[in-house]
């Protein structure tokens, strides 16, 4: 048996004291244990994202080549030109119908799979899901490739139907729609198995009642299943939202912002001009018009994880 | 084996004090068991005891040592957790061996130990599975061979049992009374069934709103108890609570439980409540075996009366019937099944004051 | 109402929820069936298409036959990259890259999270999700400013990051730690409490708590974690298109665009088959531990 080191009789007085001052160190000790263990993380963090993120700001002060502190200048710039503006308004049209189709595809391909029995699920589940498994940028260049100009497998196909070539790349509203549907493409998956796993959550019983109710399929889905997924789906709306209006891989591969610049999304632009045309600071200018959007959306989705934290 | 004593053992969280000085001395191979209801503080002190809570005041001293202080793995206790606890990635044989095995025990020590545990709680057969592969009552067999196989000073049990089904409960309170017979380390057992306290241990502790009501053997608690809590929590079907009255005729001690209902003391009873006064608010404290069909021939003390019955429960054994004395609530009794009890139907009943209580119904202490 | 229910009370309940003879229900398992099928064709045709092409030679591309089908299918395009010095340059660096990504992440995901799930310390709450938004400052604000840092650090030190493929070790970890973290968080969180205390009563400390009973516990989080990781890391395009140029430097998403795209003659059989070569990894992962894979992905966002 362990022996104890403490002798009974000395207890009444020592007691209070070493009470209080070995709590004091046990906490320590649990204390700078745990902070230890979290310290690599908040320090990468720290210095390869926050700081950066605040080292833009001063960047986008700066002239070209860095030497001047020009101050807004980098963004008086910027709204004076008509590219910039393209960029905001391509952005945002990307993003927003981007997401949207995103969200519904993933909701309605998620109620077909959760149609289907149990045991077939998987599969479907196997197959759906590869868009997002490829990395994007192979991908990409497989639509590069089924967008080619005088190779299209697509232009190919349609042309059996009388539809004359469509030149998917090169003329912008065609590139816009390309676009968007490589990313849909590729990011209905999250949604569906997002959604998916949501649906499962939702009681039968809660159907049932709803079907004895008399509401009929369509019901069924206004009255019973969107409220129970309401907070799924909010948070994935609004993390989506912000990874597509970051977006870079396929935009670049696409188009990289042509035809015209009528592709151009804030991150596509800000490399265009900051690595490519070797102008850091204004490049930082126009990634940094990224930041309210993203910050809003931010805002939304702490606010909905909270929420969910104190249904749960 | 040690014995544990606590002193004057407060904890108190933020505002709220879940346990308000508790004395206690529990001696070397005793078997305790700390029962009460929800909230009133028992696996709270079990688990100052084990140094899984912090004591806010007071001492707690394993084997005359104080441990305030000490981690709980420098303790030598063992402890069997209400969900068992048991590491899911690990055998049986393993789970029980984790502790032994992280002191660096020799490897034939702690075979040694596994299959004398395991013997004694017949799991032998089990020790290569996994928890997921085990019944409830395997899974509270093998905690418990953890905690055998540490061969500690303490045993604490934090209700053990409530997860079990009924029949299951009785099998493994059996083993767990065995293996104290056998292992004779001392126990701290918590729990809130009664029955589980009244079978299983040497001395019961009734706890209530953080204080300790009354420390005793089952038999003690049974029948004589302190409190009006104590009373009414050991013993199922509950004792029954009838407000009365003393009165004195004729030189004569009575209780007098309504206008028309009196019953003479008798003459133990009538000494010993000599001083009570006669119009304090009291109450009668009968257990329902105590309250009987009349005998042909009733013993002294033992006073007949009549009553409409209300419900009855045939139990088998006995048959359970509850009935009211002019506006009192539902009064239980135990009859004979073959005592042609029916509900709606009066039966003459005896009360036995022999085996009375009388409490205080200001300050709920018998008296 | 708009059908009609046959309600058969002899029919179980339960298990054969879709074998009751309900038009309704058969009707809609068709209507599903027809629309999966549908999407699963819409999901499937590019990776197909790669795999089309890469047997494909230059010749039958240009021959603009029909694109769908193979007819003489040659697996020239493949002996070609895999025996290229330079695409197996690339395979290495993206290897390399991604495994010391995936250890360094999983060295500092997994103490933190236990830090921040089990052990209650001064701020760890908003730590916690702190962690998790600046997951959502996105690589396409970051790249421009970690560009310059690089630099002032190369000129300081003399140590050259730009340019080289370890730099990309050194910021993978910005986009694989923070929902590691978040993801082993949910994992351990999930482990009762009771296990902890077991642990304390049998002597373990901390640390043998943490590699003795969580980690194995929560093993498929850390294998859907670790699966996170290297797949993020695997694919990434920006980074290092910012921060390495010289073809021996390059990984594989990079490597395979700006090499094989020559000028205006576009190899598109060579170009697929990379692609595909490209792809392969995560897809072979994906064909083992799909379930992990998952896991890691709805796990983070519901169990957080």
């Amino acid at each position: 048996m362990v022996d104890v080191a403490f002798q009974p009789n000395r207890v009444a007085e020592a007691r209070s004291a070493r009470k209080r001052s070995s709590l004091r160190a046990a906490l320590k000790r649990k204390s700078t244990a745990a902070f230890l263990m979290t310290l690599p993380l908040i320090l990468l963090v720290g210095i390869l994202v926050l700081y950066p993120a605040f080292y833009s700001l001063h960047l986008a002060t700066l002239n070209k080549s860095m030497q001047r502190f020009v101050g807004f200048g980098n963004f008086e710039f910027l709204f004076k030109r008509d590219t910039f503006w393209l960029v905001v308004k391509q952005s945002c049209i990307f993003a927003l119908s981007a997401v949207f189709f995103k969200a519904l595809i993933g909701f309605v391909v998620a109620h077909f799979v959760h149609n289907v029995p149990a045991k077939g699920q998987r599969k479907w589940r196997g197959m759906l899901l590869v868009p997002w498994v490829i990395p994007p940028a192979m991908s990409t260049l497989a639509w590069l490739w089924l967008f080619d100009p005088s190779y299209s497998a697509f232009n190919y196909t349609l042309s059996f139907f009388g539809i004359g070539p469509i030149s998917w790349l090169g003329e912008p509203g065609w590139a816009r729609f390309s676009v968007i549907l490589v990313n849909v493409w590729f990011g209905a998956p999250f949604f569906m198995i997002m959604y998916l796993a949501s649906l499962k959550s939702v009681p039968d019983q809660l159907y049932e009642a709803a079907a004895i109710d008399g509401a009929n399929w369509w019901q069924r889905i206004w009255y019973v299943t969107l409220p129970m997924m309401r907070n799924i789906i909010a948070i994935t709306t609004l993390f989506s939202l912000i990874v597509t209006f970051a977006n870079f891989d396929i935009t670049r591969i696409l188009t990289a912002g042509g035809p015209l610049d009528h592709t151009h999304i804030f991150a596509t632009w800000a490399f265009r001009v900051g690595i490519e045309g070797s102008d850091l600071p204004l490049g930082a200018s126009v990634s940094l018009f990224m930041v309210p959007i993203l910050a809003i959306a931010a805002v939304f989705i702490l606010r909905d994880i909270n929420k969910r934290g104190n249904e749960a | 084996m040690a014995d544990v004593t606590l002193r004057k053992v407060i904890k108190r969280y933020e505002d709220v004090e879940a346990v308000r000085g508790i004395d206690l001395d529990i001696a070397d191979h005793e078997f305790v068991v700390l029962v009460g209801p929800s909230g009133c503080g028992k696996s709270t002190t079990l688990r100052m005891i084990a140094g899984l809570e912090d004591i806010t005041d007071g001492d707690i001293m394993i084997g005359g040592d104080v441990v305030n202080d000490v981690p709980p793995k420098d303790r030598d206790i063992a402890m069997v957790f209400q969900n068992y606890a048991l590491y899911p990635h690990m055998t049986v044989a393993e789970n029980m061996s984790f502790g032994l095995r992280l002191k660096h025990y020799p490897k034939a020590e702690i075979k040694t130990r596994i299959d004398e545990a395991a013997r004694m709680l017949d799991i032998v057969e089990l020790v290569d599975r996994k928890p997921k592969q085990l019944s409830g009552g395997q899974r509270q067999r093998v905690a418990m061979g953890r905690a055998i196989v540490r061969n500690p000073k303490v045993f604490l049990f934090d209700e053990p049992l409530s997860n079990l089904d009924a029949k299951l409960r009785v099998q493994m309170r059996i083993e767990i009374k065995k293996v104290h017979q056998k292992v004779r380390t001392t126990t701290v057992y918590v729990t809130h069934d009664q029955v589980e306290a009244m079978t299983l241990a040497d001395r019961v502790v009734v706890m209530n709103k953080g204080r300790i009501e009354q420390i005793g053997t089952p038999n003690d608690l049974y029948h004589r108890p302190a409190t009006r809590f104590v009373a009414g929590f050991i013993g199922s079907p509950a004792m029954n609570f009838i407000p009365c009255r003393l009165e004195e005729v004729a030189g004569n001690l009575n209780i007098r439980l309504t206008d028309r209902i009196a019953f003479p003391l008798p003459p133990a009873r009538a000494a010993r409540y000599q001083n009570v006064a006669r119009d304090a608010k009291l109450l009668l404290g009968l257990r329902p075996e105590h309250l009987a069909e009349a005998k042909a021939h009733p013993e002294p003390g033992v006073e007949p009366f009549d009553a409409v019955l209300d419900v009855i429960e045939p139990m088998g054994m006995e048959t359970l019937v509850y009935f009211t004395l002019e506006g009192t609530q539902e009064i239980c009794g135990r009859v004979n099944p073959n005592a042609s009890a029916r509900a709606g139907s009066p039966l003459r009943l005896a009360v036995d004051l022999n085996n009375m209580h009388l409490l205080n119904e200001g300050t709920g202490a018998v008296i | 109402m708009a059908s009609t229910l046959v309600i058969d009370k002899a029919a179980p309940t339960r298990a054969v929820k879709y074998g009751s003879m309900s038009r309704d229900r058969t009707w809609a398992l068709r209507w599903s069936y027809f629309f999966l099928t549908l999407f699963a064709i819409f999901s499937l045709v590019p990776p197909l298409y790669m795999l089309i092409t890469s047997l494909k030679s230059s010749a039958e591309i240009s021959a603009a036959a029909n694109p769908w089908w193979v007819f003489s299918p040659t697996l020239a395009n493949y002996t070609a990259l895999l025996t290229s010095n330079q695409f197996l340059t690339f395979f290495r660096n993206s290897a390399l890259v991604s495994i010391l990504v995936v250890t360094i992440t999983m060295l500092i995901s997994v103490p933190a999270a236990f830090a921040l799930a089990r052990m209650r310390f001064w701020g760890s709450a908003t730590l916690a999700t702190g962690v998790f938004l600046t997951y959502l400052i996105p690589d396409s604000l970051l790249f421009l400013p970690l560009f310059k840092m690089f630099a002032v650090f190369g000129d300081y030190t003399g140590i050259q990051l730009i340019g080289k493929w370890y730099v990309l070790v050194i910021v993978y970890p910005t986009l694989t730690v923070p929902f590691c973290t978040w993801i082993m968080i949910g994992y351990f969180a999930s482990i009762p409490k009771e296990l902890d205390e077991a642990a304390i009563i049998d002597g373990a400390s901390w640390f043998q708590t943490l590699t003795r009973i969580f980690i194995p516990v929560a093993l498929p989080g850390l294998i859907a974690a670790t699966i996170f990781a290297f797949t993020v890391s695997w694919a990434q395009y920006l980074y290092p298109l910012v921060f390495t140029t010289s073809t021996d430097q390059l990984v594989l998403p990079v490597g395979i665009i700006t090499t094989l795209v020559k000028g205006d003659v576009f190899n598109w059989g060579q170009i697929m088959t990379g692609a595909l070569l490209g792809a392969a990894p995560p897809l072979i992962i994906y064909a083992f531990l799909m379930d992990y894979y998952i896991a890691g992905l709805t796990a983070g966002a519901t169990k957080g």
